[in-house]
């Protein structure tokens, strides 16, 4: 339906793409046919199976509405911050989950996989949406199934929505972090926030100064320790919204929080973070 | 399927079903209605002061039927020529301008100011490319054309058509602190505000009428939109304040509105959507319970503002959760 007068879009775009399934595992590039508002249930249906079969293979994926569950707006307020929370409520039960925006340009947003330290029962984080779409996520669990859940979301424009602001200034303060600790009881699992400065740039967005794309540059591995214990290894990719934060749950055993972040452009940083001592 | 299907154009500016069945409904609009279509036919010029016209927008989203003729236009004609104040949001909306201008005078169109970046504000200049004016904007505007414009310029095409919607014009002066413009016989001090509504609001006073010209500094009636900094925003609004006029044109509502109790109303959101947004942050209160709750005091105050209140809680939320 659009045509296109800038031919430099292209490359770009294909860098992006390429960078991003590189990324993650496998090619989607299935899923990168030009999907629509207006596509019936079974095109989005032959989507995602085209997609699942790119990341999983031939592996098995079972629907559940038990083991994981996807809360998003129906109608997304502004697409380049859908905020989604994926419920898994069996803690013990969870290796990873997997979050897929079916109709965006690289449809694998994320990608989670939990050690000791998490409590998996909630997890949020905040994805540009680009099209009206199908949202998967997949868990598996510790006997290595597959397990599938879905929501439709309307949304528009989130990949390549500007940012209101330079290239300079979005990436002013880049790698800076925060953590938030949510009041806890001695022996529960502690509900944290983390908050990181970061453009995560989808390689959609026009710089302002060249007028040209600027390029991809997004988190791609995000590491949350309790000590020596991991709580989360996350694999992320352009579909996460600009200075990512993430809602999670950690078992505290008393030692700091440790982050490290790294991006696609060879950016790396860590942080350090001191929970408070649970109120008796 | 093939990864050769890939175009990146698909990508960028998807039209919404929504769109594509506007865009239809205007083709076949085309060819019975008047330029701006059914809704233009209310459309008039107000003289808000002694040669100063507006006209009112619609209190609307932009639509085939309204030519996104939804913010508050004018012009003022001075010994010298005509400044247009706001050239409407597509070059359709700003052909009807035009020609209203041309009923009323024959003095040259000297001036054209381009109050921001929004599309209802800025793709009315199109039709005033011909009369080869100075084009007023920020000193931040040509940016964030650059960035936005043509994101904007395909959604309006979308909606309205290739041959309604024009081009992105870019000023011609950029004002960083403050200009004077002079008609002859009256005088425009033109003010850039920091980061408020966008990041490139300008503000105008008139030396003859005392009027302000806020553009979307002040909303009226509609539900202000946040797109630069809700701090700043109300740190602008002081300024406006203390700048002497008692009467102010604003982007969107009457055409003319008595200076303070507009600005109080329009403080009373923002410091509504500050303080309600932080105290969501402080609560931990996620962005997705906060944009339900924050500022449901003033649902009754303002028109749109289940379309636009959860969104500028979204906007507010990222500038406050980092304080």
């Amino acid at each position: 339906m659009m045509t296109r007068t800038d031919r430099k879009a292209a490359p770009t775009f294909a860098l992006a793409l390429a960078l991003a399934t590189a990324a993650l595992s496998g090619s989607v590039a299935g899923a990168a046919r030009a999907a629509g508002a207006s596509d019936s249930d079974q095109e989005r249906a032959a989507r995602w199976q085209e997609i699942a079969k790119s990341i999983f293979g031939d592996r098995r994926i079972e629907t559940t509405d038990s083991l994981v569950k996807i809360d998003a707006p129906g109608r997304a307020l502004d697409a380049a911050l859908v905020p989604i929370t994926l419920t898994m409520p069996d803690d013990g039960r969870i290796k990873a989950v997997s979050l897929i925006i079916d109709d965006n340009p690289a449809p694998y947003a994320a990608k989670f996989e939990f050690g000791p330290a998490a409590d998996p029962a909630e997890l949020k984080l905040r994805v540009r949406v680009n099209n009206y779409t199908d949202m998967h996520a997949v868990v598996e669990t510790q006997d290595g199934k597959l397990y599938e859940a879905k929501q439709f979301v309307k949304a528009s424009g989130g990949c390549s929505a500007p940012m209101g602001m330079s290239d300079e200034e979005a990436m002013k303060g880049m790698g800076d972090m925060r953590m938030k600790f949510a009041d806890s009881q001695p022996g529960k699992p502690v509900e944290a926030t983390l908050m990181i400065r970061h453009p995560n740039f989808s390689g959609m967005q026009m710089n302002q100064v060249t007028r040209d794309y600027t390029p991809a540059r997004y988190i791609d591995k995000l590491t949350v320790s309790a000590g020596d214990r991991t709580v989360f290894t996350m694999t992320g990719d352009i579909s996460i919204a600009s200075n990512p934060v993430i809602n999670f749950a950690f078992k505290p055993d008393g030692k700091p929080i440790r982050v490290s972040a790294s991006d696609n452009a060879g950016g790396s940083w860590q942080h350090s973070f001191n929970p408070p001592s649970p109120t008796n | 399927m093939t990864a050769s299907a890939v175009r990146p154009g698909e990508y960028v500016a998807p039209g919404r079903p929504l769109s594509r069945r506007h865009a239809l409904f205007a083709g076949l609009c085309l060819c019975c209605l008047p330029t701006l279509g059914r809704a233009a036919d209310a459309f008039t010029m107000d003289e808000v002061g002694p040669g100063i016209f507006v006209r009112k927008g619609l209190i609307a989203d932009a639509t085939p039927d309204n030519a996104d003729a939804i913010a508050n236009i004018g012009f003022l004609i001075g010994r010298t020529g005509v400044l247009v104040t706001e050239s409407g949001g597509s070059l359709a909306d700003g052909q009807w301008l035009r020609a209203e201008i041309a009923k009323r005078t024959t003095k040259p169109i000297t001036h054209v100011v381009l109050s921001h970046v929004h599309p209802d504000h800025v793709f009315g200049a199109g039709a005033f490319v011909q009369d080869k004016p100075v084009f007023i904007g920020h000193a931040k505007l040509a940016e964030a054309l650059g960035a936005r414009g043509e994101f904007y310029r395909k959604r309006l095409v979308d909606l309205l058509g290739e041959d309604r919607t024009g081009p992105v014009v870019y000023p011609t002066l950029s004002v960083a602190d403050t200009a004077e413009i002079d008609l002859g016989d009256r005088r425009l001090t033109v003010t850039a505000h920091g980061p408020a509504h966008t990041t490139c609001d300008l503000s105008m006073i008139e030396s003859g009428s005392g009027l302000l010209f806020p553009a979307d500094l002040l909303f009226v009636n509609r539900i202000p939109s946040l797109d630069g900094s809700l701090r700043g925003w109300l740190k602008e609004a002081e300024r406006l304040k203390a700048m002497g006029a008692t009467r102010a044109v604003p982007g969107h509502g009457p055409v003319a509105v008595d200076l303070a109790p507009a600005l109080a109303d329009l403080t009373g959101y923002l410091i509504a959507l500050r303080d309600g947004t932080r105290a969501a942050i402080a609560k931990d209160v996620p962005i997705e319970k906060a944009v339900a709750s924050v500022a449901q005091d003033q649902r009754d105050k303002w028109a749109l503002f289940d379309t636009y209140n959860g969104r500028n809680v979204t906007v507010a939320y990222q500038e406050l959760e980092w304080e």
